[in-house]
């Protein structure tokens, strides 16, 4: 194989690790803002409190981060549901979430930041794991393993949630929510507490999306506002509301960018995801797998 | 008025006046000498920070136990600039303005720039904290520099990676450049295209990549591909992590690999890369190898680091607040030495004097920067596990340059550097 080739074949490898990575990131925006229209823009900063909660836990008792990250989920979705419940009821119910909303989340971001520095200071925190070092290398292609491990548990989490969503009824529910609540009703399902259990999962896949962060690199509390451009553009690529296509998304973008470090240099990397971020929205407005 | 009151209330309204006056002039003497600064208290730039500030705390808290400064209290004004530089000149507004501070200390990086026009207008004398060349373009007399670049920052940010380099034998021929596109970085990698220009050396591979990159394999397998015989990199904390991670897991081996790499000076990072690092050529600042001994510094670090865990920063503080306690400890001498505030009194006195600290002996040129630079070139060595402990003890960062205080020689190529460590 020439060296290009080589070049190539490992940058689409690598593009997809990290876009698994980047799926994980961007499931939790995908549910709020894709099925439930909550622009939770405090995601980023719940993903950086499951980071830190991989952090103590493995600092302090050695345990596996993405085991952390796995139990924290429960924690996670009760935090979830109770942020939905205070939402509902201080700006949906009165119908004042468009702004008001979008300031509630504001602020949740800024007090995770700010009560994160003051637990946890604001030096830069890293895990420990056996997976943290080793790479299998087949000819020109690397495959780090804390890039591996991360990229097939995002799998098995999308996995997870895609049946959950459409074998479920409680699932199926969620989906229908943002599209009609009122003939949700007339199903027998309440909607504010569908509603409440989605925004539960949303912020659960935070827990796992922090744990595969801190295991790629070091974390400090404010570090999640770097992210929200990207997760937001995957989201809306993908297709609002669309898991496979947040996946699908998630891969483009990692991939594009690879390639794009590869042979052209890094710096041009996000131009080219967000240029392709452009053209799907010229094309095809609702995102590659979203509902016209 | 006057005729209506006559000479005794003319007299008795200037005893008045004369009375408050006296009085406003005790008050002054009894005020403390306020220092304002803007810093990082939140924000990506916040480990730097806090550091900063513990440091300036330690050394307020020391003068002030001793009495003060000519005999007034010193009180450090510091606001939180969010790492934002949008907020800075706002800051340095209101410390001059409202504040009515004595003395400015920067705001601990070059987001100071911005403010510098208002300090320029104001005629005030700025310490700078740590910055990188930004008297260059407002040639400012009453600006001075605490961090060890010297007059050239790029080329004492670069020259002991390069000088080593280039006395391996064989002699390397190419050299790859990588940073972060960020103002820090790009300064060291121009530095480190001056260097490879002097020296000689063909660059075949020179890109920056975004500072939110996560996947840094396609940049150094690209790298890779060059097969250059030395890899400079320009990074920051969480990209120099993922960057000698990821030259590990592609078994990247250069001649000499390292550079400019903000990171490694911090504790957890070094804690956390623990042997990863070994054969690792970086910079330092202040490092406890047997060449470098200054006067205080081991007390002062010991006053730090006992507060550290608490505050949350850095646990070593060999980076960052062993100088800003320096630079504190040049305006003190300054003050006391012209007998208060006065700004030009206190610049001239800086310009013509050389000061004894804690991180030894500074003498400032006309730019405002250390007349001679002091930035050491350091390579790990000798690093096993994990302990934070053993970065305290001599001979894990061996410093390759400056030669007046080189503790070692370079160990060459990267991989031996690392078998050697192993040994």
């Amino acid at each position: 194989m020439g060296q290009v080739a080589g070049l190539l074949l490992d940058a689409i490898v690598s593009g997809i690790l990290v876009g698994g990575f980047y799926a994980a990131m961007a499931v939790g925006i995908s549910i709020a803002f894709g099925m439930l229209g909550i622009s939770n823009i405090a995601h980023p900063a719940l993903i950086l409190l499951g980071s830190f909660i991989a952090y103590v836990l493995n600092s302090q008792f050695g345990m596996d981060p993405i085991l952390v990250g796995v139990l924290a989920t429960i924690p996670f979705y009760f935090l979830g549901t109770l942020l939905y419940t205070a939402y509902e009821f201080a700006f949906e119910r009165r119908g004042t979430q468009l702004i008001r909303g979008l300031a509630f989340f504001f602020g949740l971001l800024f007090i995770t930041e700010v009560g994160l520095q003051l637990i946890f200071g604001v030096d830069y925190r890293l895990v420990e794991a056996p997976y943290i070092g080793p790479s299998y290398n087949f000819g020109p292609v690397s495959l780090p393993v804390r890039m591996l491990i991360p990229f097939l548990a995002s799998v098995l989490l999308l996995i997870g949630l895609q049946i959950f969503f459409v074998r479920t009824f409680t699932g199926r529910a969620i989906m229908a929510v943002a599209q009609d609540k009122f003939a949700l009703q007339l199903m027998g399902a309440a909607p504010v507490r569908i509603k409440r259990i989605a925004f539960g999962l949303s912020t659960a896949t935070a827990s796992l999306a922090g744990a595969f962060l801190i295991i790629l690199q070091p974390v400090e509390p404010s570090m999640g506002r770097d992210y929200i451009g990207r997760i937001f553009a995957i989201c809306v690529l993908g297709g609002i509301g669309s898991l496979p296509g947040t996946f699908i998304a998630a891969v483009i973008v990692g991939v594009a960018e690879s390639i794009t470090a590869t042979f052209y240099g890094p710096s041009w990397s996000p131009a080219i995801a967000f240029g392709f971020l452009l053209i799907a929205l010229v094309v095809r407005p609702a995102g590659l797998f979203g509902r016209a | 008025m006057f005729r209506l009151m006559g000479l005794r209330g003319v007299t008795m309204a200037l005893s008045t006046m004369i009375a408050a006056c006296t009085f406003t002039g005790a008050a002054r003497a009894a005020d403390p000498i306020k220092i304002g600064f803007g810093i990082q208290l939140t924000g990506p730039l916040a480990g730097n920070g806090k550091a900063a500030l513990l440091g300036a705390q330690i050394w307020a808290d020391e003068v002030n136990k001793a009495g003060g400064l000519l005999g007034r209290q010193v009180e450090l004004v510091p606001y939180d600039d969010q790492s934002n530089p949008g907020l800075v000149p706002g800051i340095y507004s209101k410390l001059l303005d409202v504040d009515k501070v004595d003395l400015l200390l920067s705001n601990n990086t070059n987001q100071t720039a911005p403010a510098m026009p208002t300090i320029i207008q104001h005629k005030r004398l700025i310490m700078g904290m740590f910055a990188l060349a930004i008297n260059e373009q407002f040639k400012y007399p009453g600006y001075f520099q605490i961090q060890p670049y010297g007059p050239n920052g790029k080329d004492s940010l670069t020259r002991g990676f390069f000088e080593n380099a280039i006395a391996m034998d064989p002699k390397p021929t190419t050299v790859a450049l990588v940073g972060a596109d960020a103002e820090f970085s790009k300064n060291a990698l121009e530095g480190a295209r001056m260097q490879a220009k002097r020296l000689g050396l063909t660059v075949v591979y020179d890109k920056v990549y975004p500072p939110t990159t996560v996947n840094f394999t396609p940049v150094l397998k690209a790298l890779q591909a060059t097969s250059p015989d030395l890899v400079f990199v320009a990074s920051y904390p969480s990209d120099t992590v993922g960057i000698i991670r990821t030259a590990h897991e592609i078994n990247l081996e250069p001649k000499v690999f390292g550079g400019a790499m903000v990171g490694t000076q911090y504790a957890a990072i070094k804690q956390q890369l623990g042997e990863a690092l070994n054969g690792i050529v970086s910079f330092e600042q202040y490092i406890p190898e047997p060449t470098v001994k200054f006067p205080g510094i081991e007390d002062m670090l010991k006053k730090y680091q006992a507060k550290a865990a608490e505050v949350g920063v850095d646990a070593l503080g060999y980076y960052v607040p062993a100088f800003v306690y320096s630079a504190l400890q040049v305006l003190g001498e300054a003050v006391t030495k012209t007998g208060g505030v006065d700004q030009q009194k206190l610049i001239n006195y800086i310009h013509g004097n050389t000061f004894q600290t804690v991180v030894g002996d500074i003498t400032f040129g006309p730019d405002g920067e250390w007349v001679e630079p002091r930035m050491f070139a350091v390579q790990f060595r000798n690093i096993k596990g994990n302990d934070i402990q053993q970065f305290t003890q001599a001979g894990k960062e061996v410093i390759i340059f400056p030669p007046k205080y080189k503790s070692g020689d370079l160990v060459y190529p990267f991989a031996n550097a690392q078998k050697a460590a192993q040994n």
